[in-house]
């Protein structure tokens, strides 16, 4: 097997089982059962996303996805602050 | 060098190191869904968020540094950034969730 070969195969096993984790957070933040459950899902599917994101910058050899990779990093983080913030208060800037 | 001429011993080391890591992020997953109650779930995620996101950001570290043969260290950023943000975000979550169930006066809630 060339290095390449290996690349594309072995990267693109490591997105299935992560697009399967993807799967499964997204079941978690469908189901509930209660609102700090579905944030906990969008945060794991979130992180999973970023994941995919820097695995798929390494199968196609393409450097752009390392900075779409650390945005949703970035909006995530305060996405899932913002959520908390909202649970606890009711409202996100007081 | 582009990706195709990477030596074949780092090609299988970084799917190897990547695999690891997905497998991690996996397992945090499937805990996601399995456990019980809120108090245990909140911490399976934490596995993908830092031991499987580390092994994958090292496996990306070690595939550009090799593909553009110097040392490329932008994607440890990813890993100190999600390293700084992931406790204080389940932190939050936690508490926010410990809130409403003392509101609601569920009486499954760790004690004070």
């Amino acid at each position: 097997m060339t290095a390449s070969a290996v690349l594309y195969w072995g990267l693109g096993a490591a997105q299935a089982m992560l697009l399967l984790s993807m799967l499964l957070a997204a079941w978690r933040m469908m189901h509930g059962p209660r609102a700090q459950d579905r944030v906990l899902g969008l945060d794991t599917l979130y992180l999973n996303a970023m994941l995919m994101i820097l695995v798929q910058g390494m199968r196609s050899g393409v450097g752009v996805y390392f900075e779409a990779a650390l945005i949703i990093g970035m909006l995530g983080f305060t996405a899932t602050v913002a959520l908390a913030k909202f649970l606890m208060r009711g409202e996100v800037i007081e | 060098m582009t990706p195709s001429d990477l030596p074949l011993w780092a090609a299988w080391t970084i799917v190897a190191v990547t695999l690891v890591g997905s497998v991690l992020a996996l397992t945090g997953s499937i805990g996601l869904v399995m456990l019980k109650r809120f108090y245990e779930r909140v911490h399976a995620p934490t596995l993908g968020a830092t031991m499987g996101m580390a092994l994958i950001v090292i496996a990306s570290v070690m595939f550009w540094s090799m593909s553009e043969g110097r040392l490329a260290l932008r994607d440890l950023l990813i890993g100190v950034f999600l390293t700084v943000t992931t406790p204080v975000t389940l932190i939050l979550l936690a508490r926010a969730a410990v809130y409403r169930d003392r509101a609601e006066g569920d009486d499954h809630i760790p004690p004070e």
